[in-house]
């Protein structure tokens, strides 16, 4: 299974590997770590064989240690992801992305009468860690519910 | 907080809750005609709100301060597009405290992150109004003798009505117990009455009130607007449960109170007026006192 997958996603000397990314969900991912903007050598795998999550995709980013404020935003989106750091080809660490407490410039507000739909600024919410996960905004306090998350 | 603003109630402790209208009871007794000497207070009204900014001013002008601003978007700059952000730190330069109302909710939380001086939320939208609560709050306290203990009946618009959203979490820590009189379809929100229960507060609900009213020490009348049902058929059907009647009042305790936030439409008959148990004008009044309160307190003047 490993080495087939390596054939798929070339492997990479140093950097991160973020895995078990919801296949459906790869491309949010890209648009919220900003990969368009990265100098990073980038591969991506969409659609890839998972026995826990039947399809997923996977993301390598040579040269590239996240911070985790930068990181843990995809745990909006991508809540079973985990990282891989890859030193000389080996694994050195491994861990699953940890929802942040408040995001900043992420997502837009529900609703439609919040100053941030108006105002040239930035979003802010709280991050509610219930059965599911949804944001509180900073300026109106209405929640935004996963299902209706919109990127910016 | 940011630099001693007031945008929301919870803004406040209970411990700050309690300072603000004891200050607001030393301006009741001694009016302070130079406090505010010197100083210049802005009162932005984003959208049209008379009594709001009249009791704004009217505090403001009772304690020797001076008032700039305006009272309708359409002849400011606002109207010409340029972004709240400058607007709040234009008027900034030309004023020590900011009082702003807005229809957009969240808005006089941005204000006070781009402001250079204290701003004082009078109402965002549908969001918060936290000087209405303190007036309310004096008002309990200076009729009943206390905050501790009450039976607040809150009747009409529990849904909508932001008034009685603050007023339910500011009263929380008061050991109060509340009865919330509404149409099905206008009853107090899920999200209240779960912050009630986590802080073991007791309420009840009911969809009449008239029997219940010797129980009461303060009725909370609120409006109910047509707008909010679609079916206005059901609305001519159940209207009449949540008006106030004179005679309805005749076994209710002396020392009961009736509040309105303002303005009333016709769920308080005009034959209440002049019962003894009407407080809604003296509310009113308090207005002032709770907003003298909140100013000197943001600005420092009060401690
Ligand atoms: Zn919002």
């Amino acid at each position: 299974m490993s080495n087939k997958k390596e054939l798929i996603v070339s492997a990479i000397k140093d950097g991160t590997v973020i895995d078990h990314i919801p296949a459906k969900d790869l491309f949010k991912v890209i648009k919220i770590l900003d990969f368009e903007h990265m100098p990073n050598q980038v591969t991506f795998g969409g659609n890839l064989e998972s026995k826990s999550m039947g399809k997923k995709a996977i993301i390598k980013v040579a040269d590239k240690f996240f911070a985790d404020s930068e990181i843990n935003k995809i745990a909006l989106i991508a809540p079973t992801a985990n990282l891989n750091i890859i030193r000389n080809y080996e694994v050195i660490d491994k861990k699953p992305v940890q929802l942040p407490d408040s995001v900043v410039g992420l997502c837009k507000c529900i609703n439609p009468k919040c100053i941030t739909n108006s105002e040239p600024m930035q979003t802010k919410f709280e991050v509610v860690k219930d059965d599911s996960v949804s944001l509180r905004c900073h300026y109106c306090g209405k929640i935004t519910d996963s299902e209706h998350f919109t990127l910016l | 907080m940011e630099n001693n603003s007031l945008i929301s109630i919870t803004d406040f402790s209970t411990d700050e809750i309690l300072r603000v209208l004891e200050i607001a009871a030393d301006f009741e007794k001694k009016p302070e005609p130079h406090l505010l000497d010197g100083k210049v207070v802005s009162t932005l009204f984003f959208e049209p709100s008379t009594r709001t900014r009249l009791s704004f001013e009217s505090a403001v002008n009772r304690m020797g301060g001076r008032v700039i601003g305006f009272s309708d978007p359409n002849i400011s700059s606002v109207s010409k597009g340029e972004t709240l952000k400058d607007t709040i730190r234009i008027v900034s330069n030309y004023c020590d405290l900011i009082v702003m109302r807005h229809p957009l909710e969240g808005s006089s939380r941005y204000a006070s992150e781009v402001a250079t001086v204290p701003v004082v939320n009078a109402g965002d939208g549908a969001h918060q109004h936290p000087t209405q609560t303190l007036l309310d709050m004096y008002s309990i306290k200076k009729t009943q003798g206390r905050l501790d203990n009450i039976n607040i009946f809150m009747v009409g618009d529990l849904k909508y009505g932001r008034t009685v959203h603050s007023l339910v979490q500011a009263m929380a820590p008061f050991n109060p117990v509340f009865h919330f009189v509404s149409h099905q379809k206008l009853r107090m929100p899920n999200e209240y009455k779960q912050y009630l229960d986590s802080k073991g507060v007791k309420y009840y609900e009911h969809e009449q009130f008239a029997d219940l009213i010797p129980e009461a020490d303060v009725i909370y009348m609120t409006r109910v607007q047509k707008e909010r049902f679609t079916d206005q058929v059901e609305y001519e059907k159940t209207k009449d449960f949540y008006v106030l009647k004179n005679s309805m009042l005749a076994n209710a305790k002396p020392s009961m109170k009736i509040l309105h936030p303002l303005p009333r439409i016709n769920e308080i008959s005009q034959d209440v007026d002049s019962n003894p148990h009407a407080y809604y004008f003296e509310q009113a009044m308090n207005g002032v006192y709770a907003r003298q309160a909140v100013i000197s307190y943001v600005l420092g003047l009060k401690k």
